[in-house]
């Protein structure tokens, strides 16, 4: 077995410091920014993004070529889950609510029980 | 905080477990300094990395699960065939039916089969050991610590009591304070850890060490149940680990991602906890399905029927094991539409299922079968199994589960499907390769007594059920109305047979330990196809001294006719073995120790614990330990004593 030991992983510690600076900043900007909340899910889906290129790019591979070559493969896979986690989620999730951040939740959810009881008039999406 | 709000007061039960506990660990520790083999347990066990000794340890605390588990069982059907005997109350019944559920699916189902991944795969493809195997240490010590977090929690703090799906909002801090979900979040997060680790590490074995010739299509059927599982443990796993993070914060630092207030959404988790559940219930049955395959093939002395089917069948299962979690929550109200896409897919899982049953029927078809304890257990398997399946299908009609949905028909259904597949699995994969653990059988006899005795409880206790659920009974209630009373005694009768099948077991492993023959050939049944059955018995550590060329599935058959074994003196080379090391195990304690203080919410302990975890890390980090060799001349010594052979 060759060794690649004194090769110091300049890459792997950037790679972690950024991804951890990443995620500070994005609790941040949940928790204690003023931003409306409408920039601040686009904060932090841009955030999540370049935190996902940070983990191909650094850790992944994705560069290399030869014989470990990148496991394109396997992040197809990954991508397939990934969808239907979040558009799974959201198709069978997103019934009965409007989302109407004044403070109508009690309304809203006695909406969602009448569109329970009723739901034989087929009028699921 | 005062002693008594920490240890569990007032219950006479949980006051016999404590004093069990402690009479079973000072009978142990003086055991060991007795015998003086304290050493002993550090250099050979705790310390250990062969994949086969991992797998020994994760089959022996599997087998605790399965006893703790099954008192667990045992006390709620003694409560239902005698509601009026007051002798669990409903909280007591809550808790226990909680870590019955899950003490059996994660700290017995998984670690079973995950343990006999461990011995087998690697013998099965040719390797050496598994790819990481300082990893697959990491693995099962963060398990063990995981399961004994959570088993801790009845004595200690409270058991978790929101049942194994642990659903929000119950389970939330307003509606279940203290520290008894902790324990359930944390012991599933820890243990977790190391399911995901086998997943990589089993994955990366698998294709990356097989031995030369052998393509894909020539791995045997458990190593390709196995690969698949691997992808869906890396796939489901993180939205559990995702999951248990996200409402160990709700919990501790109060945020509201599953609460009622502040918008959150509990429905969230059941959505996340089965998006993970589903996959999870195919963790645990795909591996099952090959170990009955090895079997099958072996005791019907033939080649599996439709290899290519079969392999098939299992990528199609995992495939759609991904897109029918809703089938669990039909009754949420998401909308005849969203239910209707999702009865669809479920009841399509039935198609590749009935394919390998199919399969296995055609494979025994004028066969010789041999009538052995395992292919007892297989041949078992297959009509109860089917049993299970049907009614799943009747489950999957997104209308008709609303009369079904958490009532006994439920409850029967998965025990149908997680016993005879899962469990009878395991009894037939033990006892097939149990010779190759520990050099010598199980005696066949006594064997066969526990395999009936089990069987006939299991029908016993849970066909009634479907009755009981047709009839209106609801799952996880403590008291039962006088019409249901008979067919609950029955059913309470069967799962005392089925204790009494285990008792049996394990006087057949003791009785074995004892009265049965050594020195047992490699192919120790006669009847084995694949390559862990060429090599010697006892194994020796680096498994395989030289492997040939592989040409088909059945390598030892094709390996027989052509004279080969594994010991081919012109091809011997050192043997690169990887040394044994403390680090896992005392990086899992460590991680222990921080998830026990996250459990009472010690912050401050949880974060030193937290940095114990780092600086482990960064000692292995600069670990440059290569590991040793093993020279040709002890390998021809080793091979020669295990082959008997004294010429030359
Ligand atoms: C033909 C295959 C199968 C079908 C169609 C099927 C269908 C279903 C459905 C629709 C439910 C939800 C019922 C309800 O909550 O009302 C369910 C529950 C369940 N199934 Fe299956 N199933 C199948 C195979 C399996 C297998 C192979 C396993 C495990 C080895 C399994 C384990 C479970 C478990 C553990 C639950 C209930 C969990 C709980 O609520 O606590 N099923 N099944
Ligand atoms: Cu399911």
């Amino acid at each position: 077995m060759e060794k690649k030991q004194n090769k110091y992983p300049v890459n792997h510690i950037i790679g972690f410091a950024l991804s951890i600076t990443l995620t500070i900043v994005a609790a941040w900007t949940a928790l204690s920014s003023d931003l409306p909340v409408m920039w601040i899910i686009i904060a932090i889906m841009a955030l999540a993004v370049i935190q996902a290129g940070i983990q191909l790019f650094m850790f992944m591979h994705i560069t290399e070529r030869g014989a470990t070559h990148a496991p394109w493969n396997m992040m197809f896979h990954a991508f397939v889950i990934a969808a239907i986690v979040v558009a799974g989620s959201l198709f069978t999730m997103s019934f009965g609510f409007t989302h109407d951040h004044g403070g109508g939740d009690h309304h809203d959810e006695s909406g969602a029980e009448s569109h329970e009881e009723s739901h034989d008039d087929h009028e699921g999406h | 905080m005062q002693l008594d709000e920490f240890f569990v007061t007032g219950e006479p039960l949980i006051y016999a477990g404590m004093v069990s506990i402690v009479l079973v660990s000072a009978t142990v520790i003086f055991l060991l300094t007795y015998f003086k083999r304290w050493k002993w347990l550090w250099n050979e066990w705790l310390t250990t990395v062969d994949h086969k000794k991992i797998g020994i340890m994760y089959i022996l605390s599997a087998l605790a699960m399965l006893f703790r588990g099954g008192v667990d069982a045992l006390m709620m059907r003694t409560q239902l065939a005698f509601p009026d005997m007051n002798f669990l109350n409903s909280q007591h019944y809550n808790e226990v039916f909680t870590t019955h559920g899950t003490i059996m699916i994660i700290f017995m189902a998984m670690p079973f089969l995950i343990g006999l991944m461990n011995i087998i795969v690697p013998l099965q493809i040719g390797a050496r050991d598994f790819a990481f195997p300082f990893l697959n240490a990491v693995s099962f010590w963060s398990f063990f610590f995981g399961a004994l977090l959570f088993n801790l929690s009845f004595v200690i703090g409270g058991a978790p009591d929101a049942g194994w799906t642990n659903y929000a909002p119950l389970a939330g801090s307003e509606l279940s304070p203290g520290p008894g979900i902790n324990f359930y979040l944390l012991g599933l997060q820890l243990s977790g850890i190391g399911t995901l680790a086998t997943g990589i590490n089993l994955m990366v074995t698998i294709l990356r060490m097989r031995a030369p010739g052998m393509t894909l299509m020539k791995m045997p059927i458990f190593t390709w149940s196995t690969l698949i599982t691997t992808f869906i443990i890396i796939f489901a796993f993180p939205i559990l680990t995702i999951a248990l993070a996200l409402m160990t914060i709700d919990r501790i630092f109060g945020s509201h991602f599953f609460t009622l207030t502040g918008e959150g959404l509990p429905m969230m988790w059941a959505n996340l906890f089965w998006m993970w559940g589903h996959p999870e219930v195919y963790i645990v049955i795909l591996p099952a399905f090959g170990i009955f395959s090895e079997v099958i093939a072996s005791f019907a002395q033939k080649q599996i029927f439709g290899y290519k089917a079969m392999v098939g069948a299992i990528v199609i299962i995992a495939g759609l094991s991904f897109v029918v979690w809703v089938h669990h929550f039909f009754t949420m109200g998401a909308g005849a539409f969203v239910n209707s896409v999702f009865s669809i897919t479920t009841m399509m899982i039935a198609i590749p299922t009935g394919v390998k049953i199919f399969n296995w029927l055609a494979t025994l078809y004028k066969s010789k079968i041999i009538f052995s304890a395992p292919m007892l257990w297989s041949l078992a398997f297959i009509p109860s199994f089917t049993i299970g399946g049907v009614t799943g299908v009747m489950l999957g009609m997104a209308a008709a589960d609303y009369q079904y949905h958490n009532t006994y028909f439920l409850v029967s259904h998965f025990h149908y499907v997680l016993i005879p597949g899962t469990v009878f699995a395991c009894f037939a994969g033990l006892i097939f390769w149990y010779p190759k653990m520990f050099g010598h059988k199980l005696n066949e006899r006594i064997g066969k007594w526990a395999f009936w005795l089990f069987l006939i409880g299991f029908h016993l206790c849970f066909f009634p059920q479907y009755f009981l659920g047709l009839d209106g009974m609801a799952r996880r209630i403590f008291t039962v109305g006088p019409e249901w009373f008979t067919l609950n005694f029955v059913s309470t009768m069967g799962a005392f047979l089925m204790g009494l099948g285990f008792i049996v077991f394990v006087h057949c492993v003791i009785y074995s330990f004892r009265f049965s023959p050594r020195n047992i050939e490699g192919d120790s049944w006669g009847y084995g196809r694949t390559l862990e059955w060429a090599t010697p018995t006892p194994i020796p550590k680096y498994n395989f001294a030289t492997l040939p060329e592989i040409e088909s599935h059945d390598a030892l058959i094709d390996m027989k006719e052509k004279g080969q074994t594994t010991f081919d003196r012109d091809k011997l080379e050192p043997i690169h073995m990887p040394s044994y090391t403390g680090q896992p195990f005392i990086m899992a304690a460590i991680m222990f120790f921080a998830s026990f203080a996250l459990v009472f919410e010690w912050i401050t302990l949880a974060v030193i614990g937290l940095a114990g975890i780092i600086v482990m890390m960064i000692i292995r980090s600069f670990d440059y330990d290569e590991g040793y060799h093993i020279e040709v001349d002890e390998v021809i010594e080793t091979e020669k004593k295990a082959r008997g052979m004294t010429d030359e």
